[in-house]
């Protein structure tokens, strides 16, 4: 079967820097797949890319088996991909049960909508208690559970998560851990972009490890979890 | 008595300083630019609504009507050919394609319509109401530019607040990427935002050509700048703002020429904004924007 996704050799460019030469990886249907890397190394330019808001000046972002390089970024959303940025970026201005209503901005049928409303409810039961407040006053946890929240309102078959744990408590990482298990449990494929490469490796079935815009290394996450210069590298407390 | 005359004839000017303030603030907050051609998308509509008058003989609705629409296609294409191909520039590169923009329509409408003034025909009549014997005289023109201007605020905060396109507005104005990865399509709601602030400023050149009846190419260049004003005072990119920037700034002047000087007036409403901003430099209801990718 082919993969859901497959970047083909990729080069990214910010102005005259190149962020990333040359990037190739695959993920295929139902898995975590984890990219790792120190700060600097290029992982949310790759996401920015897979998902349109970013164009890459060769290679190619195939999904779904179909060429999305040149598609615009609202449009691709609409193909099932769902995007939760690094920094949450929730509309801080706005409820937030606007926000979570946003992210089903593309779909048209109001009782799917309110299914995946409960759906999200269900998942993070503080987003209903706050609903009516200002997204922009709640908690890193829960501005984290909100641009979730939100991304899972389009019903993605495919949800990229950019540093979800990024500034959360031990206690709260673990909770966000779990809720990406259980949303890859119920069907969803995921890419998860992370600095505590521990925590990843521990939910990914396959990891890429990114250094200075190449992929370093990559395999099955268990294996990667006891190579000795990923131990060194990222594994260190 | 006098003193009230003045306040409903400054609420007035104010709201018609509001329309057009609406459509420099929500460009702003959407597009991050100063659309420096706005104030002359109402010198455009004037003139199509005096042309459909005198030349075409039309009904004041239908051309009303007219200049909306041509003023409405009009933001919708200079957003098109002159900002879009813009929207990585820097600021500055912008805003001076925007005062390039507004020359060009000024000298278009000069070449077309020639640099003599007209006297515009009001469009709602030229009675008067007389309020307590006679102590208070509202002019037609007031109550329908006050009642107007209450209608389309109110219609526009629903418009922004209820509907699916106006929240995506101010997803846009917040966070074009994250609006993008939530399916918003970002140049079409810019467009409809320039379609929208450009509505507004025919309105708005409806109502101030009705009741200040000289039109000329540069008509739109004054109140354009007393309405950018307008939005700054009430904190630029809000639209409440905009509303309450624009009524106290048309009160502000409409007192100073009662009761201190006409000469004065626009100094003293330009004084009153260097005042404010210095103690308050977000404006009234303005809030510190983080700009991001
Ligand atoms: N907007 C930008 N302009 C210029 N350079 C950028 C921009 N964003 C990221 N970069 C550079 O691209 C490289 C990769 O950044 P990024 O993808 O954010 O890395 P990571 O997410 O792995 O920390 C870094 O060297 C960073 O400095
Ligand atoms: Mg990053």
């Amino acid at each position: 079967m082919a993969p859901l996704l497959q970047v083909d050799n990729i080069e990214v460019y910010y102005g005259v820097i190149k962020a990333l030469k040359g990037i190739s990886f695959e993920v295929n249907k139902g898995e975590i797949v984890a990219l790792i890397g120190a700060n600097g190394a290029g992982k949310t330019t790759i996401l920015h890319t897979v998902t349109g808001l970013l164009k890459p000046k060769t290679g190619k972002v195939i999904y779904n088996e179909k060429d999305i390089t040149k598609t615009p970024a609202h449009k691709i959303v609409t193909m099932g991909m769902a995007h939760v940025p690094e920094g949450r970026r929730i509309f801080s201005q706005l409820s937030v049960l606007d926000n979570i209503k946003l992210g089903a901005f593309t779909r048209k049928d109001k009782d799917e909508i309110e299914q995946s409303l409960k759906y999200v409810y269900e998942r993070f039961p503080r987003l209903e208690e706050r609903k009516n407040q200002i997204a922009g006053t709640l908690s890193g946890g829960e501005q984290q559970m909100l641009a979730m929240g939100r991304a899972l309102m389009s019903k993605p078959d495919f949800i990229l998560m950019d540093e979800p744990s990024m500034g959360l408590s031990p206690l709260l990482v673990s909770e966000i851990f779990d809720i990406i298990k259980v949303i890859n449990e119920g069907g969803t494929t995921v890419l998860l972009v992370e600095q505590n490469a521990k925590k990843a490796l521990s939910i990914a079935d396959r990891a890429y490890v990114l250094e200075t815009g190449t992929i370093a290394l990559s395999g099955n996450a268990q294996d990667l979890m006891n190579d000795e210069s990923v131990k060194k590298a990222y594994l260190s407390e | 008595m006098e003193f009230l005359s003045a306040i409903i004839a400054g609420i007035s000017l104010g709201s018609i300083y509001a329309l057009i303030a609406l459509g420099y603030t929500m460009v702003y907050g959407i597009a991050k630019m100063l659309n420096f051609a706005h104030g002359d998308v109402i010198m455009v509509g004037a003139f199509m609504m005096f042309i459909a008058l005198t030349k075409m003989g039309l009904h004041p609705i239908l051309c009303i009507i007219f200049g909306t629409v041509i003023c409405t296609i009009l933001g919708v294409v200079i957003e098109k050919l002159a900002y879009k191909p813009l929207r990585k520039a820097t600021s500055l590169a912008v805003l001076i394609t925007a005062i390039g923009v507004s020359y060009f329509l000024q000298n278009s409408a000069q070449l077309i319509f020639g640099a003599g003034s007209k006297t515009f025909t009001s469009l709602f009549g030229s009675g008067n109401i007389s309020l307590f014997d006679g102590q208070i005289i509202i002019s037609h023109n007031t109550i329908v530019t006050i009642c107007v201007s209450v209608i389309i605020m109110i219609g526009l905060t629903l418009f922004i607040n209820k509907t699916k396109t106006g929240r995506a507005m101010l997803a846009v104005s917040e966070d074009k990427g994250a609006a993008q990865l939530m399916g918003i399509n970002v140049n079409k709601t810019i467009s409809i935002t320039f379609a929208i602030g450009s509505a507004l400023a025919a309105i708005a050149g409806a109502l101030l050509c009705s009741s200040y009846p000289i039109l000329s190419p540069t008509t739109g260049a004054m109140p354009g700048i007393k309405a950018f004003t307008a939005a700054v005072l009430g904190g630029i990119g809000s639209i409440p703002g905009a509303m309450i920037g624009g009524i106290l700034l048309g009160v502000i002047e409409n007192i100073s020429k009662v009761y201190i000087s006409t000469q004065l007036s626009d100094a003293i409403v330009f004084g009153i904004l260097i005042i404010i901003l210095l103690v308050k430099p977000t404006g009234i209801l303005g809030k510190k924007m983080n700009e991001k990718v």
